[in-house]
């Protein structure tokens, strides 16, 4: 019965084949974006950052419209949404510090059973053993979770600016939608360095539990025990009573740069440099003649490049740090054994 | 010995080679640190015939499976699939290859058509087509009313069905399936056998499937091809392989009712009256239940005459039969000696290259350089045969 139906159409077939598509990754990321949205883990980051927004927002609001009542010459009032909050003991309630605590959190989510679960469920092999390439897979999955992520944290921003507009009746000007957009592509960054992590562990570690685990417990010790562990350090290094000027300078330098070692630090002096253009430093000046300097100078605001230059340094380490998290995920999977 | 052994456990495949069969590998070896999964395999899959790779759990038909679809590099060596080398062109090779993986796997949370949809996607198969592909595919392996249900509901053998599916949505040449069978219950292996079957005959459709349980797979594969250790150590049809590794044989299975005889006058009685039969080569008593008898004949073409004497002559004999049948060689016994004989010709070689290294070694003493040199040759021997070929 069904040989006289198919014979046809095995004659056929040869000549009407489809072309190999030639983005696999295209193909992957939109089955991936697919699955996210309509997940568990949508709503949860949903939620998460629906409380990162709201709730300092509600602060914030309240606190800028004394402020403003107070000083409306003020610098970049609109932006204050965002970096002014309600210092609790127990967490700072402002936008880019929620936003900078639950990036993380969301990139693991996204990311952390990305291969190992395909692997887990048989499901890799047929996958592979499609017309794509084998990175394919890995680059959709990678854009799949940035495209979800960044819809998500984009659509958050334009809600608060709107609740902004709307409340406070204060309209951004050109110069602080500029600093918004490119604080948002910093959080981006933030977050892809995350993905990218998340990624690497799902292709790392074969159980995907375990790979949650691990990101957490990164995530927990790099936010909490991170500071905590600098703080220990520090008086350590810190200089004895009676040390010279430089020795004090040298070893403010050197605390420095091990606070540079945690991205989430990073992130938190790329903030507060874009959001605040009167932030005319992020960290101990370099010179004991830039310390003097910054005593001495008088309030001003910086244009946007100028911020930007302050913490160039800064965005380019977090790109760095995205790349090669990335780049040992990708290395690592195009290494590895098809079968389990 | 050595010298007349070696040329025939050589796979035939290597002469009759035909630059146009749809899949071909030549000397295909694959390394895993000191570990060798495929050792110098030649084979070659004729076009729309079934093929059978058979082998134990890692005699390294998985491995095989995987460079034959560019998803792992060989050591040494090359395939050419549809023409094509698969480490140079996995994506237009993968693109003519339906694959299904062993233990195959799904989306649980899709329904069979949305996974199948992936796949089309996947080969650049959208909208219509697609859907058609995957009507045509769905009704065909039998799952046409369930592809709107969630995979994740699916019985074993219904994922293996839509994994067959999976595999030909992409309309392909080619379909490889790795271990098919495995963990089905017996009604759905006949299920999805007399499906290759079928898709063989009307897609024309040249199929490669490996499987560790060689009798179950023997009635649908056209020619088989037997894997032990990374080596190829027979290609042909059932009965070539027969024909090769074993003896020219037949056994005809026999059961007699025993009433108070004891067990030394039945034998005599069974001998005398079977033994004398024509072509008749030796009786045995076999150890399975009920003890049956075995009964040798050669050649194995005269079974069936010789199965026609029996009666008469066990009812002159005054023995009651009650039981009579062929015993036809399966590929487990075709395995078996297969295996046998490749350890045999193994410990020849290794003996035969123990005897020259004594012989070069010198003139004085061959009693006394043959003794200590008896343990080393097998490690010595085995690695040197391997940097030669």
């Amino acid at each position: 019965m069904t040989a006289s139906t198919d014979a046809p159409r095995a004659e056929a077939a040869p000549r009407t084949r489809a072309p190999i598509p030639r983005a696999g990754w295209t193909v992957v990321a939109a089955k991936e974006i697919g699955d996210h949205v309509s997940s568990i883990r949508f709503v949860v980051l949903l939620i998460v950052l629906g409380i990162a927004a709201g709730i300092p927002l509600y602060f914030a609001a309240d606190t800028i419209r004394e402020a403003a009542d107070r000083a409306s010459e003020a610098a970049a009032v609109f932006l204050a949404l965002f970096t002014i909050g309600e210092d609790t003991p127990y967490i700072t309630l402002r936008v880019d510090t929620f936003v900078a605590l639950v990036a993380p959190l969301l990139g693991i989510i996204f990311a952390f059973d990305a291969v190992n679960s395909e692997r887990h469920d048989g499901t890799l092999p047929r996958l592979l053993s499609q017309p794509i390439h084998r990175d394919d897979v890995i680059n959709g999955k990678f854009a799949a979770g940035l495209a979800v992520i960044g819809i998500v944290l984009v659509a958050m921003l334009a809600i608060v600016s709107g609740y902004g507009m709307f409340r406070l009746g204060i309209v951004p000007e050109a110069g602080e939608v500029f600093r918004l957009l490119a604080w948002t592509l910093a959080t981006f960054v933030y977050v892809a360095l995350w993905l990218a992590f998340g990624l690497l562990l799902s292709v790392a570690i074969r159980n995907a539990a375990t790979a949650a685990l691990v990101g957490f417990g990164t995530w927990l010790f790099l936010t909490l025990f991170g500071p905590l562990v600098l703080s220990f350090i520090a008086p350590i290094l810190a200089p004895v009573t009676g040390a010279t000027n430089e020795e004090i300078y040298q070893s403010a330098v050197f605390q420095d740069t091990i606070t540079r070692l945690l991205p989430a630090n990073l992130y938190q002096e790329i903030s507060v440099a874009l959001l605040n253009p009167s932030a005319t430093q992020v960290s101990a000046p370099a010179t004991i003649g830039q310390a003097i300097q910054a005593n001495q100078q008088i309030g001003s605001l910086l244009s946007l490049d100028q911020s930007l230059l302050i913490v160039w340094p800064q965005i380019v380490a977090l790109v760095a740090l995205t790349v090669l998290c990335f780049g040992a995920a990708y290395v690592l999977f195009m290494r590895q054994e098809v079968r389990a | 010995m050595t010298a007349a052994a070696a040329p025939q456990a050589r796979p035939a495949g290597c002469r009759e080679a035909d630059p146009n069969a749809p899949l071909v590998t030549r000397r295909l070896t694959k390394k895993y640190g000191d570990l060798t999964a495929v050792n110098q395999l030649d084979l070659e899959v004729r076009r729309g015939e079934i093929f059978g790779l058979l082998g134990q759990n890692g005699a390294g038909k998985t491995t095989t499976i995987l460079m034959l679809l560019g998803l792992t590099e060989p050591t040494e060596g090359e395939a050419r699939v549809v023409g094509l080398d698969p480490a140079r062109y996995p994506r237009e090779v993968k693109r003519r290859v339906g694959y299904l993986p062993d233990a195959v796997g799904f989306y649980d949370g899709m329904s069979g058509r949305a996974n199948l949809r992936y796949t089309a996607s996947l080969n650049g198969l959208r909208g219509k087509d697609a859907e058609g592909a995957i009507d045509a595919v769905l009704d065909q392996v039998g799952l046409a009313s369930r592809g709107h249900d969630k995979v994740g509901t699916y019985s074993r053998g219904m994922r293996q069905r839509l994994g067959i599916a999976d595999a030909l949505v992409k309309d392909p040449d080619i379909l490889i399936l790795d271990e098919p069978t495995t963990a089905i219950d017996p009604i759905g292996v006949q299920e999805i056998l007399e499906l290759l079957q079928t898709l063989s005959r009307d897609r024309g459709l040249t199929i490669l499937l490996s499987s560790h349980l060689l009798s179950q797979v023997q009635s649908v594969c056209d020619r088989v091809g037997i894997f032990a250790a990374g080596r190829l150590i027979g290609q042909g049809t059932v009965q070539e392989l027969a024909a090769r590794f074993i003896e020219d044989e037949a056994t005809i299975e026999v059961e007699f009712h025993e009433e108070g005889d004891d067990d030394a006058a039945l034998t005599t009685r069974v001998e005398t009256a079977l033994a004398d039969l024509p072509n008749v080569v030796r009786v045995t008593r076999s150890e399975k239940v009920g003890r049956p008898w075995h009964v040798t004949v050669t050649p194995a073409s005269v079974e069936a005459e010789v199965r026609e004497q029996i009666p008469a002559a066990a009812v002159g004999a005054g023995l009651r039969l009650i039981g009579l049948s062929p015993h036809v060689p399966s590929l487990d016994d075709i395995y078996r000696v297969a295996l046998r004989r490749r350890a045999q010709e193994r410990a020849a070689r290794r003996a035969a290259r123990a005897e020259q290294q004594a012989a070069t070694a010198g003139e004085p003493g061959t009693e006394a350089a043959d003794k200590p040199a008896a343990p080393k040759p097998t490690r010595h021997g085995r690695r040197s045969r391997r940097t030669r070929q």
